[in-house]
């Protein structure tokens, strides 16, 4: 099932590379671009090197003038702070985290489970207008969240969902759903609508047929979408930080962001803290990377 | 086993295309039907709408005696072969053709029995543990195939089953799949547009065009005496040759002189077109008796015969089909007679046999 996709990203593209760069110019092409990548490299790596080396460092090294990049005192108390409060228990940090998981779980599931059926829908059936219904879908992720994070507020309020994690939860499906619908509708229409018929036909109801055969065969795709629609989820900040303001409901973002903003800044557990909120996202998108690329070119490349 | 009857069968996308116009047919218990046509003609769409996967907008199907306009996929009892094989990627060999089994919720002994006597007779023993991707092009066609038979059902239908495989394995799917027919006398509702696999194949073939039947016949009625000037011009590789006659002496003559013995009964006063085979023509030394004059345009030589295309006054591109021993070069002046029996005749306003 995935391994058409997992064959799409095998290592062609690599291997099609090096004659055309031998072709340019050989040696010397090869040494200037990888100077020029080293250099790139360096420039986007060094916030997040020195997020890292700020994150185990101890606080004097962390304000020392000039700043230590090598020879500072190793140090494990800024995690310690970021999930253990100061007098002992749960910091208010680790229930951010533990909210943010939640919120980016649940709205993660939920836009799924709305949009795949969603899509099939949009790519199987004759649906009247589809092509407006589709744009309209995809119209309202035009506008940036702080365009329209006002009037939700303002209607959060009336309704009782402001500074609920439910309330977060549903404004991310709900910016989630179109994302999912179109990728979604992409795989389900690489997915050949006999494989249903001949289910059907095999004697099962046509969401039978979607359920038992077309949906093992979105499995990657599905994958590739929840990570997107996840890390969303998990990266949103505006939202956050408008709707919620209670420690036991705030996400990680803006209790990290909180952090900074008091007559000193304990940089160290705002470094501690950006890490172990960064960490997830990086391996999980480690983990999926064939499916996360496989669902980046599948969906948008007809064949 | 079941006969299938479709009663006016008419089919209008919402878009206001219409697929089929007006089809009825009469396949009976046991026969193997083939729906010929060009690409767009309403063959497909006239079984799928017989498979339920599409609602028909008008008119009746009835299998066996069950009226099925209402009836989903699943409760018609029928078996559908696809042009793509549909075969279950996740799933191997063995549980593609148990699939259709276990959704009827039979018991596993039995299930067990079903599939290895549809693989005996398919040949899949080797096959059952691999996966769709695992075997050749022919080999799923065969999957497909024995995964239509498992189920036993009242009739198979067959979309364009071959189109995917290369010559030779098509030939040898296509004796497999008649030998099947016969041993089980299946009722068949074959689609293609493949005139070869039409004729080897079908006890009957209808011909569609645009919605409609142009013909139903055996392959031999279809062959010689083809309804319309659309069916002749559809079957046979060269097609017939249309000629346009005038009745003159109790003959049919066309312009350039070549004479045709009349059928009976042919209406005056109408521009007529015979409808001749290649092999009811000959090309001669030129001015041999009841020879008109031509000349060879060009000749395609194909090993065991030879197709002369020539021209000979006013009528131009008449193919001929002779022997590999006849040998003309391109350009020579030569005759061209007839030599078959009575041709189709067929009137030019409305295209269709007259006599």
């Amino acid at each position: 099932m995935g391994v058409s996709i997992d064959e799409a990203v095998s290592t062609g593209p690599a291997r099609d590379h090096t004659p055309s760069a031998r072709r340019l110019g050989g040696r010397g092409r090869s040494v200037l671009e990888v100077a020029l990548l080293t250099v790139l490299a360096v420039v986007m790596l060094f916030p997040v090197l020195w997020m890292i080396e700020t994150s185990i460092k101890e606080n004097r090294d962390v304000y020392a003038i000039p700043a230590k990049f090598f020879g500072f005192t190793v140090t494990m108390d800024h995690f310690k702070d970021v999930f253990v409060a100061p007098g002992g228990g749960r910091s208010a940090l680790s229930v951010s985290f533990l909210n943010s998981v939640v919120v980016a779980g649940v709205s993660t599931v939920l836009s799924t489970v709305l949009g795949v059926p969603a899509a099939w829908a949009y790519s199987r059936f004759a649906v009247k207008a589809k092509k407006d219904q589709l744009f309209f879908i995809l119209s309202t992720r035009f506008m940036p969240p702080v365009v329209v994070v006002v009037p939700i507020f303002l209607m959060y309020r009336q309704v009782g969902l402001i500074d609920t994690k439910l309330g977060l939860i549903l404004i991310y499906a709900a910016f989630n759903v179109p994302f999912t619908i179109w990728m979604m509708k992409g795989f389900v229409d690489e997915v050949p609508a006999e494989y249903e018929e001949a289910a059907m036909l095999d004697g099962y109801t046509r969401l039978q047929a979607f359920w038992r055969y077309t949906l093992p065969l979105l499995v990657p795709g599905i994958a590739a979408t929840a990570v997107f629609a996840l890390i969303f989820s998990w990266n949103e900040f505006v939202f956050a930080i408008f709707l919620t303001s209670s420690d036991t409901v705030r996400t990680a973002p803006p209790a990290i962001a909180g952090l900074i903003g008091g007559t000193t800044v304990d940089w160290g557990l705002v470094a501690a803290a950006s890490v172990v909120f960064a960490l997830p996202v990086l391996v999980f998108a480690y983990l999926v990377r064939k499916h996360l690329v496989a669902g980046v070119t599948l969906g948008a490349v007809r064949r | 086993m079941a006969g299938i009857e479709v009663t006016a069968l008419h089919k209008r996308y919402p878009d206001g295309t219409v697929a089929v116009d007006h089809v009825d047919l009469s396949i009976g218990d046991g026969e193997l039907f083939v729906m010929l046509g060009p690409s767009g003609c309403g063959k497909t769409t006239t079984l799928r709408a017989i498979a339920g996967l599409e609602r028909q907008t008008t008119g009746d199907i009835r299998i066996g005696d069950t009226l099925v306009n209402d009836l989903p996929p699943a409760e018609r009892d029928i078996a559908m072969v696809f042009q793509f094989y549909a075969l279950y990627p996740h799933l191997k060999t063995r549980d593609n053709l148990a699939f259709p089994l276990r959704a009827e919720g039979l018991p596993k002994p039995e299930v067990r029995e079903r599939v290895n006597e549809a693989a005996r007779l398919m040949r899949l023993g080797p096959l059952l543990d691999r996966r769709p991707r695992q075997l050749s092009g022919g080999e799923q066609q065969r999957v497909a195939l024995a995964r239509a038979l498992v189920r036993r059902p009242r009739a198979f239908l067959m979309d364009e089953p071959l189109t995917n495989l290369d010559a030779e394995l098509r030939a040898d799917m296509r004796t497999e799949i008649k030998h099947l027919q016969g041993e089980l006398g299946a009722t068949m509702v074959y689609v293609t547009h493949d005139q070869v696999e039409a004729m080897s194949l079908g006890h009957r073939i209808a011909i569609l065009n645009k919605g409609r039947v142009e013909q139903i016949g055996t392959p031999l009625e279809v062959y010689d005496r083809p309804a319309s000037l659309f069916c002749a011009a559809f079957i046979g590789s060269p097609p017939m040759n249309l000629i346009e006659v005038e009745v003159a002496d109790g003959n049919l003559r066309s312009q350039g002189g070549l004479v045709l013995p009349p059928p009976p009964g042919l209406p005056r006063d109408r521009r007529l077109v015979a409808g001749v085979r290649p092999e009811a023509l000959e090309v001669t030394e030129p001015g041999v008796e009841r020879s008109v004059p031509a000349r060879v345009v060009s000749a395609e030589w194909l090993g065991d015969e030879i197709i002369y295309v020539v021209d000979h006054s006013g009528q131009r591109d008449v193919r001929v089909r002779m022997p590999p021993t006849v040998r003309f070069a391109a350009d020579a002046p030569v005759g061209l007679r007839h030599t078959g029996g009575t041709p189709a005749v067929y009137d030019v306003s409305t295209e269709e046999l007259v006599a």
